[in-house]
């Protein structure tokens, strides 16, 4: 395969099967989405905000994009900004890991930070306080931003039609929920009895950092409609089935990927015999050696410390 | 008899516990037994008479809006998971 730029070599991601961890008469494929250039599934979102807001004449050669973004979504944009020519601002969790730190600034990004305790909702109040006070800035807003589903119904759900036709159902973490929505919601017009699936990480308490339950947030581009279940997904879940991913298929995933993987395998026993099931792994482990998620010892005890830096 | 998970937000109400158990063979009847006892709950859990749109509650890990609702059944050693809704994305 030959592309002209970067931006072209987005998608197109291998869909691998799991014959160990595959309960007996179904069978579960991994997307692994940690192929695309920037190492996540972000590209894919990341091009779809871009192109769509060129689209719609609402980016400007040479504006300026900012956006609040826990990582992935951050890098997948720096570095199309960099081949498209548009400044970025990030704005995240002061606590962000160094890696994604380098990673931004590498691509030229600038970081700003909300503050820790705040956990996500704190970047989307200071991104949107940024965005309001200056009216030169674009922000594409992953969690309200149509484009965001978008990509995934037009690229991700396309793609395992057709490597996988008798899909039976598709499992993927909450995150925007862009994933599901616009992936489930093209596999249910592709065959209507194809169920969907959510993988609800539950974040250790730091993340939720609220004062309050009015300052949750559900994000605009969920649609709960096309969802058949969501089930909540702990850290030592998820932590066991990334690493049992690693030591029985040699897949090295991140910890998301763990818990789409234990809402799959939960999952088949609801599926007729000899369903097939895909699970989308948003990116490989390697942004989060530093946790300790990957370092040798007890599972539990590694889950407990790292709850509230664990999740993608 | 089920035990239910309150978040860090709600403790505040709960005199700080972060684990009640709570009889009822439905989420409604286990919620109405713990707003008894616990009446600050009342109003961070529901919104006329219906689950607020900020809180998600899941009996053994499923979402309950998938389920049956308030009328999801509760067996005696389920666990109830009261959860905030946020944005997705971790602080790592």
């Amino acid at each position: 395969m030959r592309f002209e730029d970067v931006s072209q070599a987005i998608g197109n991601t291998p869909l691998v099967g799991l014959p160990h961890l595959s309960p007996p008469g179904s069978r579960i494929y991994l997307k692994l989405e940690g192929d695309n250039p920037t190492g996540s599934v972000k590209d894919r979102v990341a091009r779809s905000l871009i192109e769509q807001a060129e689209k719609h004449g609402q980016l400007a050669p040479g504006q300026r994009i900012l956006e609040p973004t826990s990582g992935n979504t951050g890098i997948a944009l720096a570095a199309l900004c960099r081949v498209k020519g548009y400044p970025l601002t990030c704005v995240m969790p002061a606590n962000t890991s160094e890696e994604r730190k380098q990673l931004l600034t590498m691509f030229g990004a600038e970081l700003v930070y909300s503050p820790a305790e705040e956990g996500s909702n704190g970047s989307v109040r200071v991104a949107r306080e940024l965005a309001e006070a200056d009216p030169d800035v674009h922000m594409p807003f992953q969690y309200g931003n149509p484009a965001n589903p978008l990509a995934h119904y037009e690229t991700t759900a396309p793609e395992i039609i057709a490597d996988l036709p008798d899909v039976a159902a598709f499992v993927a973490g909450l995150g925007t929920g862009g994933t599901v929505t616009g992936a489930g919601r093209r596999l249910k017009e592709w065959n209507p009895d194809v169920k969907v699936f959510a993988a609800e990480p539950e974040y250790g308490d730091l993340v939720y950092g609220l004062r309050n339950l009015d300052e949750g947030y559900v994000p605009e581009v969920l649609d709960l409609d096309v969802l058949d279940s969501r089930i909540k997904v702990d850290s030592r879940k998820a932590l066991t089935m990334t690493r049992r991913l690693a030591d029985e298929e040699g897949i090295f995933a991140g910890v998301s990927t763990g818990a789409s993987l234990a809402v799959a395998v939960r999952v088949c026993a609801r599926l007729p015999e000899g369903s097939s099931i895909v699970a989308l792994s948003p990116d490989g482990g390697w942004k989060y050696l530093s946790t300790g998620a990957y370092a040798p010892g007890d599972v539990d005890e590694i889950a407990d410390r790292i709850a509230g830096t664990l999740w993608a | 008899m089920p035990v239910v998970r309150i978040p860090t937000v709600l403790r505040r109400h709960t005199d700080g516990e972060a684990k009640l158990s709570v009889t009822g063979g439905t989420v409604r009847e286990v919620f109405d037994e713990l707003v008894a006892a616990h009446p600050g709950l009342e109003d961070q859990l529901f919104e006329d008479g219906d689950l607020r749109g900020f809180v998600n509650v899941f009996v053994e890990d499923e979402d309950i809006r998938f389920i049956s609702g308030l009328d999801t059944p509760v067996e005696p050693d389920d666990e109830v998971a009261i959860m905030p809704a946020v944005a997705g994305g971790a602080v790592s």
